[in-house]
C-alpha cells in the first residue's frame, strides 16, 4: 500500500477500570490516509481503545501517539487535530440544532462567522438544513446521528473518529454518511471508525482490526481476510446428519460451521463446485453465497452472545 | 520511543491549569440562561419581596427593633446572602449534575480542546455568576424597600460572585461524588437547611448559646457571608465572642478566600477523578 506517514501508533497500550482489563497492551499503527475499522463483539474494548485517542480514557500503561504527540501530554493540540463521533447522544438539548453546531464550534476557538458558515455546510450536506431551527429533542435517533457526525466536521479534522456512526440510520441515512466518510478519504482525512455492521467495513475500510477480549486478534484488508478464513463460496443447507458424511466426502478439504439447523461449508476452491454437487444429489432450502466478512467476524470471535 | 507511561488513575492531586477556554463554557451556560430568562428571572424577584412581606412587616411588626434597627432591615442583608448561597449551590449541584450526567454535555466539550479542567472551572465560574445574578435582584428589592443604608452597596456585586464561587466550589465537591441526583437532599437538608437558619440570618448569632456562636462563626460559610453582607448593605454589624465589627469583617474575608481556594481546587480535582477515572 502506499501509505507512507504513521499518524496513530499505539505500543502495549494497555486500559484497567479497577480489575476489569478493557485493552490489554495491543500495537497498532494507523497510516495518513487509511480508513480503519475496529470490529469486535460488545466489551471487546474497541471504544475504550478510541477514547483514549481523544485523551477521554487515559491509558493505564502503554504508549500511545496521535499525529505523533503523546496523549499523556499534549491533549489540547491532539484535540484541535481530531474530530470525534461519539457513540452516545451527547447533543446539547438545550439548544437548537444549529446552535449546537456552533456553540461546539467555539469551543475550538472558530470565529462566530466561520462556525456559521461550516454548520450551514455540514447541515446542508447531510440535508438537514431544514431542521436548522429544531430543538435537540425533537429530532429522530437518525437525525441526531447526523447531527453528531456533521459536528465532528467543524474543526476540519485530520483525524476522524467514528464509533458506531451508522447505528440506528435507515438505508439512506447510511448511504449518506458512507459517501461522506468516502469524501473525506479523498482528502486524506485518517478516518477510525468503529462498527457492528460488516458490510460497512467492507466497504469503507482499507484494514481492520478485529479485537476480542482487549486484545487484536486479527488484522488486515478485508478482502484478503475473507479469503484467507472464509474462502470463496459458502454453501448453507439444513443440518441434516445423514447429509453430513456425504457433505465432507465430497469436500474434504472444506471447513464446516453448524449455526442452529443450518450447516454452513466453506470453501476456498473456485466457483462452481457446489454448483456441480447439487446437480448430483439435490436438496431443497439450500443457499450458495460468496464468503464475506461476517463469517470470518464470527469464525474468530466465536458465536457465543455477549453481555455488555 | 519513552519507556512505558506508569501514569495511574485516578490521577494524582493537582493545582488546576486553566486557560480562558473557562469562559467558553461559562458562555454555554450564559446562553442557555438567556435563552429562558423570564424562567429564571420571576422566581428570583418573588422570593425576596414574599420574605420581607412574611418575616418584616408581618413578623416584624411584632418585633420593635433588633440591635437597634427595625427587623426588616435586620434581616434585608440575610436575605442577599441566601440569595448568594443558593443561586450557586443549586446551579453547581442539580445544574451541574443534569449536563454532567444526564445530558453528557461534559463529555461533548471534553473532546474539543477544552480540558476537563476548564470545564469544571467555567461551571464554577458560571455558578458565581448566577449567585451575582440573583442576589443583584434581591439586592433590587430590598433597595425598593427603602432598606440599603450604606453608601458601599454597590460592594455587593464582587463580594456577591466570590461568595457565589465559594458555595459554588463546595456544591461541586458533592457532584463530584454525587452517585445519583437524590443524593443532593443531604447537602440540601443538612448542610444549606441548617446554616439557612444559624448563620446569623433571622435572628442576631448572639442570641444562640456561646459554644453554638463559636460553631456558626468557625464552620458555617453562610455566617461569614451574611457578617460581609450586613457591612456593606446596613453598614450594621454587631460583635460577636468578643470581635470588634471591623475584626469580624475581616476574619470573613479571610476565611472566605482560604476556604474558597481550597475547596476550588479541591472540587477541580475530584471531578477530573470522577470524569477520567
Amino acid at each position: 500500500m502506499g501509505y507512507q506517514e504513521v499518524l496513530i501508533e499505539a505500543q502495549g497500550l494497555t486500559k484497567k477500570f479497577d480489575d476489569l482489563i478493557a485493552v490489554d497492551k495491543i500495537d497498532f499503527k494507523v497510516y495518513k490516509g487509511e480508513c480503519v475499522g475496529f470490529l469486535g463483539p460488545n466489551g471487546a474494548g474497541k471504544t475504550t481503545t478510541v477514547r483514549m485517542m481523544y485523551c477521554f480514557l487515559p491509558p493505564t500503561t502503554g504508549e500511545l501517539r496521535v499525529a505523533g504527540l503523546s496523549v499523556n501530554k499534549q491533549c489540547r493540540e491532539i484535540k484541535a487535530l481530531v474530530g470525534v463521533a461519539p457513540q452516545e447522544d451527547n447533543l446539547d438539548p438545550d439548544f437548537t440544532v444549529i446552535k449546537n453546531l456552533t456553540v461546539y464550534a467555539r469551543y475550538f476557538d472558530i470565529t462566530k462567522e466561520e462556525a456559521l458558515k461550516r454548520a450551514n455546510e455540514q447541515l446542508k450536506f447531510f440535508q438537514l438544513e431544514e431542521k436548522s431551527e429544531v430543538p435537540i429533542g425533537a429530532l429522530s435517533t437518525g437525525m441526531k446521528r447526523r447531527v453528531i457526525f456533521a459536528r465532528a466536521l467543524l474543526n476540519q479534522p485530520q483525524i476522524l473518529l467514528l464509533d458506531e456512526p451508522t447505528t440506528g440510520l435507515d438505508p439512506q441515512a447510511r448511504h449518506l454518511a458512507w459517501d461522506e466518510v468516502r469524501n473525506l478519504k479523498k482528502k486524506q482525512v485518517t478516518i477510525i471508525l468503529t462498527t457492528h455492521y460488516m458490510d460497512e467495513a467492507y466497504v469503507l475500510c482499507d484494514r481492520v482490526l478485529i479485537i476480542d477480549k482487549g486484545k487484536i486478534i486479527e488484522e488486515g484488508n478485508p478482502a484478503e481476510l475473507v479469503k484467507k478464513h472464509a474462502g470463496e463460496d459458502v454453501l448453507e443447507v439444513d443440518y441434516d446428519e445423514k447429509v453430513l458424511p456425504i457433505l465432507k466426502e465430497a469436500f474434504p478439504g472444506a471447513s464446516f460451521e453448524r449455526l442452529g439447523d443450518r450447516l454452513q461449508i466453506f470453501t476456498d476452491k473456485p466457483h462452481g463446485v457446489f454448483e456441480g454437487f447439487l446437480k448430483e444429489h439435490p436438496m431443497q432450502n439450500v443457499t450458495i453465497r460468496t464468503a464475506n466478512l461476517e463469517d470470518v467476524f464470527l469464525k474468530l470471535t466465536g458465536r457465543g452472545l455477549r453481555e455488555e | 520511543m519513552t519507556s512505558p507511561n506508569l501514569r495511574k488513575s485516578p490521577a494524582r492531586f493537582t493545582i488546576p491549569t486553566l486557560t480562558y477556554r473557562v469562559w467558553k463554557v461559562w458562555h454555554r451556560n450564559f446562553d442557555v440562561f438567556t435563552k429562558t430568562l423570564a424562567v429564571n428571572f420571576v422566581p428570583s424577584l418573588l422570593e425576596p419581596i414574599l420574605y420581607l412581606l412574611a418575616f418584616g412587616f408581618g413578623l416584624g411588626g411584632f418585633i420593635p427593633s433588633i440591635q437597634g434597627i427595625s427587623y426588616i432591615k435586620f434581616i434585608a442583608p440575610a436575605l442577599v446572602a441566601i440569595s448568594i448561597m443558593n443561586g450557586s449551590f443549586f446551579e453547581c449541584t442539580f445544574g451541574s449534575f443534569v449536563r454532567m450526567y444526564f445530558q453528557k454535555t461534559f463529555d461533548a466539550i471534553v473532546a474539543t480542546p477544552v480540558s476537563v479542567e476548564e470545564v469544571v472551572g467555567g461551571e464554577l465560574l458560571w455558578g458565581a455568576t448566577r449567585a451575582t445574578i440573583n442576589s443583584t435582584i434581591v439586592l433590587a428589592v430590598v433597595a425598593a424597600f427603602g432598606l440599603i443604608s450604606s453608601p458601599l452597596f454597590l460592594l455587593m456585586i464582587p463580594i456577591a460572585f466570590f461568595g457565589g464561587l465559594m458555595f459554588s466550589s463546595m456544591a461541586m465537591c458533592f457532584t463530584a461524588v454525587a452517585p445519583n441526583i437524590d443524593f443532593f437532599n443531604f447537602p440540601s437538608f443538612l448542610f444549606l437547611t441548617p446554616m439557612f437558619f444559624l448563620s446569623g440570618t433571622f435572628f442576631p448569632l448572639t442570641s444562640l448559646p456561646r459554644a453554638a456562636q463559636g460553631i456558626a462563626l468557625a464552620i458555617l460559610p453562610l455566617t461569614q457571608v451574611v457578617n460581609v453582607t450586613r457591612g456593606v448593605v446596613t453598614g450594621h454589624v454587631e460583635p460577636i465572642l468578643g470581635l470588634s465589627p471591623q475584626w469580624l469583617l475581616i476574619y470573613s474575608l479571610v476565611w472566605m478566600i482560604g476556604v474558597t481556594i481550597f475547596f476550588f481546587v479541591l472540587s477541580i480535582n475530584l471531578m477530573k477523578k470522577r470524569l477520567t477515572g
